[in-house]
């Protein structure tokens, strides 16, 4: 028996927007032409569409959870939904677009390769559709696609198309995206989705499915440079095995770059050096291993390394700093005011922290920086000073964006406050008895 | 060229082990929910991932209903005792007995009971974290769980109290009394997880494979024949090659008539089935409709 399911890596992608302008039609789309929709599934759509949605399918009620949380009036935030073909399995984050449309899109955008952003071709770019995209830059997403749906309502005009590809691409240079698509498409009516619509002579392809299958993601985590902050000291306690009576390995999930057996690294912030001995996983000894594989490091000197320290190549050294600059997302109701206590986490470890500064808030559909804030409230973005209370090994966001991004947590209540964003360090990590180094 | 580049498999992986490690650290006391079923199967195999060569650091829990499939009990036991894993099961039976769990009149099923008995094996061991094996695709409501999904002093989750989680970074910070539930596979589908049993060469309870059972058709679907819950003469009973697709309370855990004997066969059967794996309403067309998707193979 030949087994045709076979997806080879997984692509991530989120998608925002409101219900009207066919984002619900469009996941439904792809999930349902992708074969991952069940017919218990259709089914319970129809007997819903039969009972309040006068025939009409809904598609936005395929998480139930959904509906009684709008009929509570409580916030909807990210669903997550999963579908595969042949060539790759698919996570979307589906983030509703009202009311805490910013807080849900870095959310949903925040472990995304890909964005896409639904234009209805009749109202062209709209704020919303800006909006989308400014956050899809902020956020580093390296992929986007710009899908100009509707095309159906506009009679599969070239000229349409093109005209809303030029309001597109006259904001893009203000953005960090490298890569964009646009790609004309009925979600109502399936065209350009799966398979190529006779309505589009006029464009080549690729469908969207065709270029979430193809679209090269193998480059999205960072390869260059190698961090690997400890999340768990491995030592065996009992072992069965005598040889494992010194074993002492530093557990975690490799944040950047590539290591190798033999390779110098460093250990921060203490400054240690030392060199890989093993690379142990359960399926044997590696001689390499890469981000964002979980593995465990042995070093060649029994050093004294506990969770949070992060080991690095010993020529390619992260920034370290306790004044930290940072883009944030604020997400809670109670606003953020500067001189206030949080802790912070970042990468491995949690400390206190206390922002000392709100340097601007960023307008949202304009990207401008305005000045003189004295609050960030929940949904606003803004650029922070942070004082933590012990140094932070780290990068830019833009470098990497698990050595350079963190969250704030409010003392006492124990919520997730904020997302945050790292600028590019100032000063290269010092470390404090480099002097002692092995 | 060398790709540096993960599978899906591998990434799911790394996403879990990353997230089992975090609870080791993050937490006082910690356990893994275990029941013998195949989504805690792959979590024991991925905290083997995480922890090894150290033995497990958490404690593995069960609730038993009671109502078990045999093959259930008998390999679960056995497969704690292969990790070396310290076993925690409380039961219905015993919960019933003391007064903590209360059988509503007419009420069989003891999947509901299940809930204080856990409860009160999270205060008497006080644990802090319990990681289980639910996965978002499973049902609707699921969709939204958070990898580490914040429990009051009462157990109770509060959609509306739901912490974000962005990138990898999460908030395991509690008050006292409180509990975290943390789902290590929550962006597995039923594939990824059968895909995973067959690379990672895991054995599954027999059950899940065909085997020929006596069923009785009820509410839709067959059901084991059971003493529990004999067919009543009005009851329609046959002999079936059947497997279970999901494991709960023997008296209402369905059947699906299918010949899959292996993991590939399994893995066709999921990729050509046109029903989701609890969607056991329409059961009976499920087999039948998946058995002929299968004949059309090439078709995903």
């Amino acid at each position: 028996m030949t087994v045709t399911h076979h997806p080879v890596d997984l692509l991530r992608f989120n998608t925002c927007g409101s219900v009207d302008d066919g984002k619900s039609t469009l996941i439904g789309r792809l999930l349902y032409d992708s074969k991952s929709l069940m017919e218990d599934q259709i089914e319970a759509l129809e007997r819903s569409a039969d009972i309040t949605g006068g025939g009409q399918i809904n598609l936005a009620n395929l998480t139930d959870g959904l509906r009684a949380e709008r009929e509570q009036g409580i916030t909807i935030d990210v669903a997550y939904r999963y579908f595969a073909t042949p060539h790759r399995k698919f996570i979307i984050a589906d983030t509703p677009g009202h009311v805490q449309y910013t807080r849900n899109m870095v959310t949903g955008a925040s472990t995304a390769n890909l964005s896409i952003i639904l234009v209805d071709a009749r109202q062209g770019v709209i704020e919303q559709s800006r909006r989308h995209a400014i956050i899809a830059s902020l956020l580093r997403i390296p992929h986007l696609v710009v899908a100009i749906n509707k095309m159906d309502l506009v009679d599969w005009s070239e000229e349409r198309f093109l005209e809303i590809k030029d309001q597109f691409e006259e904001f893009l240079p203000r953005l960090d995206i490298k890569d964009v698509k646009f790609i004309p498409v009925s979600a109502l009516q399936g065209d350009n989705i799966v398979t190529l619509s006779a309505h589009t002579p006029w464009y080549p392809g690729p469908t969207l499915l065709g270029h979430l299958e193809t679209v090269h993601i193998a480059s999205d985590w960072n390869l260059s440079n190698f961090r690997f902050p400890v999340q768990w000291v491995n030592r065996p306690n009992n072992p069965t095995d005598h040889t494992l009576h010194d074993f002492r390995g530093l557990s975690g999930q490799i944040a950047g770059g590539i290591v190798r057996v033999g390779q110098k690294v460093m250990i921060l912030p203490s400054g240690f050096s030392s060199t890989i001995k093993q690379i142990w996983t359960l399926d044997g000894l590696q001689e390499e291993a890469f981000s964002p594989q979980s593995v465990t490091l042995v070093l060649e000197h029994d050093l004294d390394i506990s969770r949070g320290d992060v080991i690095v190549d010993a020529e390619d050294l992260p920034g370290a700093s306790s004044d930290l600059h940072a883009k944030i997302c604020w997400m809670n109701p109670r606003p953020l005011t500067p001189g206030k206590q949080y802790l912070i986490k970042h990468t491995n470890q949690t400390v206190k922290a206390s922002v000392t500064a709100i340097e601007h808030r960023i307008n949202i559909s304009t990207l401008e920086k305005e000045d003189g804030i004295t609050e960030l409230a929940m949904n606003d973005l803004g650029e922070i000073r942070l004082k933590t209370a012990k140094p932070l090994i780290y990068d830019g966001y833009a470098i990497n964006r698990l050595t350079g991004s963190f969250i704030l947590i409010e003392p006492g209540t124990n919520t997730t406050v904020a997302a945050g964003m790292l600028l590019p360090p100032t000063e290269v990590a010092r470390p404090e008895y480099r002097d002692f180094a092995i | 060229m060398k790709s540096y580049h993960l599978d899906h498999l591998d990434y799911l992986e790394t996403e879990a082990i990353h997230i089992m490690r975090e609870v080791a650290a993050e937490f006082e006391r910690p356990a893994i929910l275990f029941s013998g079923g195949k989504d805690s199967i792959c979590l024991l195999r991925l905290a083997e991932k995480a922890f090894r060569p150290s033995d497990i650091p958490l404690p593995f829990l069960n609730v038993a209903t009671g109502h078990e499939f045999p093959e259930l009990l008998e390999f679960r036991d056995r497969r704690a005792k292969e990790l070396g894993a310290k076993l925690i099961v409380r039961s219905v039976d015993e919960a019933l007995e003391k007064g903590l769990a209360v059988q509503a009149p007419g009420q069989i099923s003891r999947n509901q009971l299940q809930i204080p008995v856990l409860l009160s094996a999270i205060e008497e061991f006080r644990f802090d974290c319990c990681i289980g094996g639910a996965r978002r695709d499973e049902e609707k409501a699921r969709a939204k769980e958070r990898f580490f999904s914040f429990r009051d002093s009462f157990g109770q989750w509060d959609p509306k109290n739901q912490r974000p989680e962005i990138w990898n970074l999460y908030n395991g910070r509690l008050n006292p009394g409180e509990n975290m539930r943390v789902f290590p596979l929550s962006n597995w589908t039923e594939m990824d997880v059968w895909e995973y049993i067959k690379r990672e060469k895991l054995e599954v309870p027999s059950i899940y494979f065909s085997h020929q059972r006596r069923c009785v058709r009820r509410g839709g679907q067959w059901v084991p024949d059971t003493k529990l819950m004999p067919a009543k003469a009005n009851e329609e009973v046959k002999e079936l090659i059947v497997r279970v697709r999901t494991i709960g309370d023997i008296i209402s855990t369905g059947c699906v008539e299918s010949p899959a004997a292996t993991c590939d066969d399994i893995i066709a059967e999921i990729a050509a089935a046109r029903v989701t794996e609890r969607g056991s309403r329409a059961d009976d067309r499920v087999s039948e409709a998946a058995m002929e998707d299968r004949k059309k193979a090439g078709y995903f």
